[in-house]
């Protein structure tokens, strides 16, 4: 039996629409689409010939001749070394077992650490490192954040695991009052300098309520917190490894649908790649297209076709990176020269932090900006699961929101 | 059951959980949440309102010896006890919460030790013997309405499938120990011998049964995977009791892009909205 739903009534039928759409999505152009796929999928269809997907990426670098190039890592003197191919589960692996190796303080734990974790990410550790360094806690998340802010404040390295970004709310106080405050609280006598919580998180096309969510911007609201969200395996272990040297609490938040869908030629090196840097990775003159983690290739689709459709356009694609504390400098240089923006993100449009970027810049480049700030988002309702293709701010969203912050 | 694992039109969720978290006001059944241990305080809450009703009635909860290491067990089990709350927490200790065996999860002498601890009635029965099971269930119950207060039962028993489709014990626990299980003290096998013993069922009811069981099953998961999803203002449906002017206007900007990509989007899959 269907129930009735109340609100049902009110929403205007397609034809009613009809107007709306006239006024909200470009007339004129018109995506190639045909059957939707997740674009995390290696499956996804080609759209007007050009195979779309995080597999099919220009940004993965995943050859050496992309390496070598990369402007990026030729300033950390990393583009002539030694690599490997890596996922991005590999890749955090990687950076782990460097992490272990360097200092021996530094402990891994978390539920379902010890096998390997159920994604993976931990597999050998606890045989390389030991079951006093890499080892299984019981199903307890606030007592896993507890109890790294306890290893911390002893001076020693906390890598904790949240096996779902989605389970990381009974920790919520623990992360909030706690690990954020403690400096702060002590008169800098006391820190949580060594504790980093990574955790698996964001859409993976089937997730539902609870395996899905993106709730980067709970945690954007607390001063004393780093939150960092990497985009590909070269990015996790750099990134990862900043964030584990970094002296403050970080929540290290690894799209999951990333893990084995990504694959790049990781420098085998220990290095670490800045907090708070955003990066570039596609200049452009027109708009300034704003994301972070699984989002950037969804865009990347996008501005393909954008440019393909409108010829003569350009868009510049920035990926965030470290959510707290942003690059504000970044972004503000580029909308100064774009005169546009739009920021993109799966979690929920409302209080996202796409808003906390949208207001930043129209404070910045008020006077510079040629149309209202745009923001492709998750829509205000929990994660849904069979209506996920709806709910994601996907290739055709972006596609029609960017081309009507162009047009506007 | 398949109706929700498919999220078609008829599943009671709507479509919008994953396969399992079923749920039924008919039944009484609360929708199951994927947090673990959330809903074990809830519980308590519920049978406090039971409790005021008066109507003999109680609550029962049902959860893994992994979930009983979460705070809300514990908060829940000090609130029953206190609050005088006509609830059974029931726990399935299979040994297992995904990877990590109990000898990682607890030191104590199991869930069962910590009931005493917050000043709790506690059973612990073999949850391998349906009838003990039963008659343990009955007995709490008839304990916990009568006297308003809580109870605790720990079933012992063994997880002899993988925690879920995508998980593969063998990585973690040798095939033998599961085969084992399987073969000297599993629920369904005992159940059988005694009604065997019992000359109410026999070797051929059983294949009997079976496949007639599977023909119902799989004609039912046929059924279920035909049927249409919900219309897709269903995403937007019961975030709230009426639906707020953002919610509506986000729901006009899907239909606009719907109605421009109706083949990608593959709304033939749902049921009209119109
Ligand atoms: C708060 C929370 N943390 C982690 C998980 C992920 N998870 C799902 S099931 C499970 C193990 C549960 O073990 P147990 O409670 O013993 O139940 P069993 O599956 O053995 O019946 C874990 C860790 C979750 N669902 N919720
Ligand atoms: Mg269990």
């Amino acid at each position: 039996m269907i129930r009735s739903i109340s609100s049902f009534g009110r929403y205007p039928s397609f034809q009613q629409t009809n107007k709306i759409y006239k006024k909200t999505l470009s007339p004129f152009l018109r995506l190639q689409l045909t059957n939707y796929s997740s674009l995390y999928d290696h499956t996804a269809e080609p759209v007007k010939n050009l195979n779309v997907g995080v597999a099919h990426s220009s940004f993965l670098l995943n050859s050496i001749a992309k390496i070598r190039n990369d402007s990026e890592l030729s300033q950390l003197g990393l583009a002539q070394a030694p690599t490997k191919k890596m996922n991005m589960c590999q890749a955090i692996n990687d950076a782990l077992t460097i992490a272990l190796n360097k200092d021996n303080k530094a402990i891994v734990f978390g539920e379902d650490v010890a096998f390997g974790g159920v994604f993976r990410c931990t597999v050998n550790l606890s045989q390389t490192f030991g079951e006093e360094r890499v080892f299984n806690t019981p199903l307890t998340e606030q007592g896993i954040v507890g109890f790294g802010i306890g290893v911390a404040a002893q001076g020693h390295t906390a890598i904790a695991e949240i096996q779902f970004a989605d389970y990381i709310f009974p920790a919520f106080d623990q992360i909030v009052n706690e690990a954020a405050k403690i400096r702060y609280r002590s008169g800098g006598e006391y820190d949580v300098a060594g504790l980093t919580i990574r955790s698996p998180c964001s859409a993976v096309g089937h997730g539902a309520l609870y395996h899905s969510q993106s709730p980067e911007a709970y945690f954007s609201h607390t001063p004393g917190l780093k939150v960092v969200v990497p985009r590909s395996p070269i990015q996790a272990k750099g990134l990862l490894l900043a964030s584990i040297a970094d002296r403050n609490p970080v929540i290290f938040l690894e799209p999951k649908t990333l893990y084995r869908s990504s694959v790049e030629q990781v420098p085998e090196a220990d290095f670490s790649l800045p907090l708070s840097k955003a990066q570039i990775l596609k200049p452009g003159t027109d708009i300034t297209i704003v994301g972070y983690g699984s989002q950037i290739y969804t865009l990347e689709n996008a501005i393909t076709m954008v440019e393909r459709d409108m010829p003569g356009i350009s868009c510049e694609l920035i990926d965030l990176r470290t959510i707290l504390p942003w690059d504000v400098e970044t972004v503000v240089n580029s909308v100064n020269k774009t005169g546009r923006l739009v920021i993109s993100h799966e979690a929920p449009i409302t209080s996202g932090f796409g808003a906390e970027i949208a207001s930043e810049i129209s404070n910045r480049c008020f006077t510079k900006l040629e149309s209202p700030i745009n923001r492709i988002c998750g829509f205000d309702t929990p994660f849904p699961l069979i209506f996920e293709r709806f709910y994601l701010p996907d290739l055709a969203r972006c596609y029609e929101g960017i081309i009507k912050t162009l047009k506007y | 059951m398949m109706d929700q694992s498919f999220s078609n039109k008829n599943s009671h969720g709507k479509g919008r959980q994953m396969p399992i978290h079923y749920g039924s006001k008919k039944l009484n059944m609360a929708t199951i949440s994927s947090p673990l241990a959330t809903q074990i305080p809830q519980a308590v809450g519920n049978a406090y309102a039971l409790k005021r009703e008066a109507n003999g009635n109680c609550a029962i909860c049902y959860f893994g010896e992994g979930a009983a290491s979460e705070g809300d067990f514990h908060a829940a089990l000090n609130m029953a006890a206190t609050l005088k709350c006509p609830v059974i927490f029931y726990c399935r200790n299979n040994g297992y919460a995904i990877s990590t065996p109990s000898a990682e999860q607890y030191k104590g002498d199991g869930i069962a030790s910590r009931g005493e601890g917050y000043g709790i009635k506690t059973i612990r029965v073999d949850g391998n013997d349906i009838w003990a099971v039963y008659a343990a269930t009955k007995k709490a119950k008839k304990f916990a309405v009568e006297n308003n207060q809580p109870v605790l039962i720990e079933a012992m028993t063994y997880r002899v499938s993988h925690h879920s489709t995508s998980d593969d014990s063998s990585a973690y626990r040798p095939s033998k120990e599961v085969e084992d299980w399987t073969k000297r003290d599993n629920p369904i096998l005992r159940l059988r011998k005694y009604m065997e013993n019992q000359k109410i069922w026999s070797m051929e009811e059983e294949a009997e049964a079976l496949k007639s069981i599977k023909t119902r099953v799989l004609e039912a998961f046929a059924a279920a995977e035909k049927m249409k999803k919900p219309t897709i203002s269903t995403m937007f449906s019961d975030v709230y009791d009426n639906s707020p002017p953002h919610l509506q206007a986000q729901f006009e900007e899907v239909q606009a892009l719907i109605s421009k990509y109706p083949d990608y989007y593959k709304v033939n899959d749902f049921s009209s909205d119109l």
